[in-house]
């Protein structure tokens, strides 16, 4: 018996957004990256054909963290204490993007020295991420903005508290932004039509709907990320922006990833135990429609990877 | 899917004789179609009609339930997404063992009693998925002297299932596979025996062709393999099935869905995503806590009714026998803080009073932020559970990502003493080992 398969055809679709840029696009990147341009809930290619797959960004940090995980440590050894050595390895490690996080201890000089370096040191697209506090992210972002214009970077995080000097500096320096809300459909418009009144085009932003690790307020992320991509395919404009979700910092700051001893015999070998943590993380949000996850440990970059291959393989 | 009144309407006998107690039969029929009346009411509906309205009234993805010990239900569903209403037969996860394995009642053993505890809740695997490589007869016998979980039997062979289902009685085991080419003894089986009976096919066409003929032998309890070549593949069908069956009301389709993640290139990746997708049984390879645990927690995370959060109930929890000069922790009703709070702090052997204070079910920071986590509920909660009474020292320890609050609450709580703890819970017991003397 035939079936006949129901399919939405949906009015709306997200927009493309491109980042990073080469030579010939005024930057210095090998290649830039664009993600976006799907008309349907994630991979079901028979509804609407899929542009662009989801890729995969790997932080890094301006200065050797000491809060990270030992097992993170491990991973990357010596060059987290440079951050050009530690970009080139993520780089073999397959990211697609690198993240750049600054920290409270850098300086305007320290920022702008430690962005060039990676920089150079690797041709993939850039996010660079202020400290999270309102006069730092400015006093670093800016000049950092200036030193790279026309590189197409993603400045970040922008959010209800601080985007003006960010979106501004980014709007000047040919940059784009990383707009984040608390996990909440309607906020998440505000942002982005606060942005997008300043100027800012909106095919230069992308939207960070806030996760939660597994276990960790992770339901409340995947189905504001569904309610996003729904009302976006419906047609809402400040909706239709692609998604970028930080499962690797989540479910790094988790008891399960972060500590081998004294926890529940339940949980298992430690090292594969954070490594599903952060992977599954992602696997999840990646089903629910992020288009760029950032990720922490080479082993799950591999296994996220590996999986959005499939999903797009029809 | 449930019909309209009017379409109720058009199936009663349309004589308003009033015998129901309604005036007319489509007042009636909208009792019924608010489910506020039974049919049996009206006591001259035809059979056809009767048929036709049960029909209508049966949930589009049919229950089915395996039982043995304990059960295991999988289908019922009626939403697309979870934030829709809600997600309800949590995916049932199975170890596979095989039949020939001479570890095999050990490692049932383990697996059977692994027990781990989420915010609370204790979670463990649901059952068993036996691989008839060697004497499956055998095999049943072991593990049902070691473990009373369902079991999934794995072989087409219709005499071995025969004499391993009879091992079985007062139990619904589930049957792997059938597929166009013996799907007529083992429906003949499944149905002796009470058993749940997985289909198999190549494409939805042939699958939805394949359990009409097993209905029409009489079988309702179905289980689909949606087989699939990658992650993509499976997604997708698995989708179109419950879209198919949700929406276009398609039951040779309404039925929950099994998935093999134990065959895939990363068994955890696709565990994760049927989990996530619909999957209403999952089917592991070994038994590996490591992975387990994190796939319990993705399961009861996408399973949560998004409409409530877990809670506890606000009051004042004694850990480790707190004395009058214990400290007093202070946290939110958010299952998952308290649990994070209460486990470290029990850990440590320390006494403590923590009083949990009604922040409506909501995290440290996101019920500060929605203002149901202030200076003024805490200083309530601290009269009300009358804390007062308990210590002999009035000193109170505060989240450390509320800090913020510590001015306004020692103005509420003149006679306390307010200190701001770290902000992560796992810093908790090193913290009341060297602040709190
Ligand atoms: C899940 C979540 C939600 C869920 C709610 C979940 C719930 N039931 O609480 C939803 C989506 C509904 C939500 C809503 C909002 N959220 Co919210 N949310 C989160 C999120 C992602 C995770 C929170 C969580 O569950 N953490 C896990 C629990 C265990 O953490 P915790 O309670 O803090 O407990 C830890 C510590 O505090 C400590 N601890 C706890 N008790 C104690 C006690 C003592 C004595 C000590 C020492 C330590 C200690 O131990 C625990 C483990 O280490 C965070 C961001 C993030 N990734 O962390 C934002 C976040 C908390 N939310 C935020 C906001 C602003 C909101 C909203 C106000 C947004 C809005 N304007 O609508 C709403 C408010 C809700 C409302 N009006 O109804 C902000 C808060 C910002 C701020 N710093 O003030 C955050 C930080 C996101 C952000 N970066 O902006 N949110
Ligand atoms: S008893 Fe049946 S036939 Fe009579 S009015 Fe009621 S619904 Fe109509």
């Amino acid at each position: 018996m035939p079936i006949e398969i129901p399919k939405d055809k949906w009015p709306g679709s997200i927009k493309t957004v491109t980042i990073g840029a080469t030579s010939t696009e005024g930057g210095t990147r090998a290649k830039s990256i664009s993600v976006g341009g799907q008309a349907s809930m994630p991979y079901l290619h028979y509804e609407a054909p899929m542009p662009n797959k989801p890729v995969i960004a790997i932080e890094i940090k301006s200065r050797k963290p000491d809060d990270w995980s030992p097992l993170l440590v491990e991973a990357w050894g010596e060059a987290m204490a440079e951050p050009a050595q530690w970009a080139k390895k993520a780089e073999e490690a397959g990211a697609d993007i690198i993240v750049v996080a600054l920290t409270l201890a850098d300086s305007p000089e320290d920022a702008v020295r430690v962005v060039k370096s990676v920089l150079s040191a690797t041709g993939l697209p850039l996010i660079v991420w202020g400290p999270g506090q309102v006069e730092k992210d400015n006093e670093l972002l800016v000049p950092v903005s200036e030193a790279t214009n026309g590189e197409k970077i993603v400045l970040g995080i922008c959010e209800d508290k601080n985007y003006r000097t960010i979106v501004a500096t980014a709007m000047a320096n040919g940059h784009l932004v990383q707009a984040r809300t608390p996990m909440d459909v309607n906020l998440s418009k505000q942002l982005n039509i606060l942005i997008s009144d300043m100027g800012m085009p909106k095919d230069r932003i992308l939207m960070d709907p806030t996760t939660g690790a597994l276990g960790y307020g992770i339901e409340y992320g995947y189905s504001v990320m569904e309610r996003l991509r729904l009302a976006a395919l419906q047609g809402d404009a400040m909706t239709q922006l692609p998604m970028i979700v930080t499962p690797g910092y989540e479910a790094w700051k988790t008891k399960e990833s972060k500590i081998g001893e004294g926890v529940p015999e339940g949980w298992g070998d430690w090292k594969a135990r954070a490594i599903n943590w952060e992977t599954l993380t992602a696997i999840a949000l990646v089903e629910s429609g992020a288009d760029i996850v950032v990720l922490r440990h080479p082993e799950s970059v591999k296994r996220v990877k590996a999986a959005i291959e499939e999903l797009v393989t029809i | 899917m449930a019909l309209a009144g009017i379409q109720i309407y058009k199936l009663l006998p349309q004589t308003n004789c009033k015998e129901c107690g309604f005036p007319t039969c489509l007042a009636f029929a909208m009792k019924l179609a608010a489910k506020q009346v039974e049919l049996s009411a009206c006591p001259y509906v035809s059979d056809a009609s009767k048929k036709q309205l049960a029909e209508s009234a049966a949930p589009p993805i049919r229950l089915i339930t395996l039982k043995a010990g304990s059960d295991v239900k999988a289908g019922n569903e009626v939403v697309m997404f979870r934030h829709e209403k809600s997600f309800y037969n949590k995916t049932g996860l199975f170890i596979r063992v095989k039949a020939s394995d001479p570890e095999l009642a050990k490692k049932v053993t383990a697996a059977d009693a692994y027990k781990v505890n989420y915010v609370g809740m204790d979670f463990s695997i649901d059952g068993f998925a036996i691989e008839a490589d060697g004497d499956l007869t055998a095999a049943v016998k072991t593990i049902r002297t070691v473990s009373k979980r369902p079991l999934i039997l794995m072989t087409k062979d219709a005499a071995l299932l025969d004499s391993s289902l009879s091992l079985l009685a007062g139990e619904s085991a589930l049957i792997y596979t059938a597929d166009a080419s013996n799907y007529e003894p083992l429906a003949d089986l499944a149905k002796k025996y009470k058993a749940a009976l997985v289909v198999k096919a190549d494409s939805l066409d042939a699958l939805a062709d394949l359990t009409k003929n097993i209905q029409a032998k009489g079988l309702e309890d179905m289980v689909l393999d949606l087989g699939g070549r990658n992650m993509g593949e499976w997604l997708a069908r698995s989708t179109q099935v419950r879209k198919l069956a949700i929406k276009s009301n398609l039951r040779a389709l309404g039925y929950p869905v099994i998935a093999f993640p134990c065959d895939a290139k990363d068994e955890g990746v696709a565990a994760a995503q049927a989990i996530a997708k619909y999957a209403g049984f999952v089917v592991l390879s070994e038994f590996k806590p490591e992975l387990l645990y994190p796939l319990l927690v993705l399961r009861e995370n996408i399973y949560t009714d998004p409409q409530k959060p877990i809670q506890v109930q606000p009051g004042i929890y004694e850990i480790n026998s707190p004395k009058p000069e214990s400290p007093v922790l202070v946290t939110t009703n958010f299952s998952i803080t308290y649990f994070s709070v209460a486990n470290e702090v029990e850990g440590s052997g320390l006494p403590a009073w923590l009083v949990v204070t009604d922040a409506e079910g909501m995290s440290v920071l996101t019920a500060w932020a929605a203002g149901k986590f202030d200076a003024e509920r805490i200083a309530k909660a601290i009269q009300t559970f009358d804390v007062a009474s308990k210590v002999s020292k009035k000193r109170i320890v505060l989240p450390g990502h509320v800090a913020v609050l510590s001015g306004e609450l020692e103005e509420e709580l003149p006679d306390w003493e307010i200190r701001v703890g770290p902000r992560e819970a796992v810093d908790l017991p090193a913290f009341m080992k060297q602040a709190l003397n």
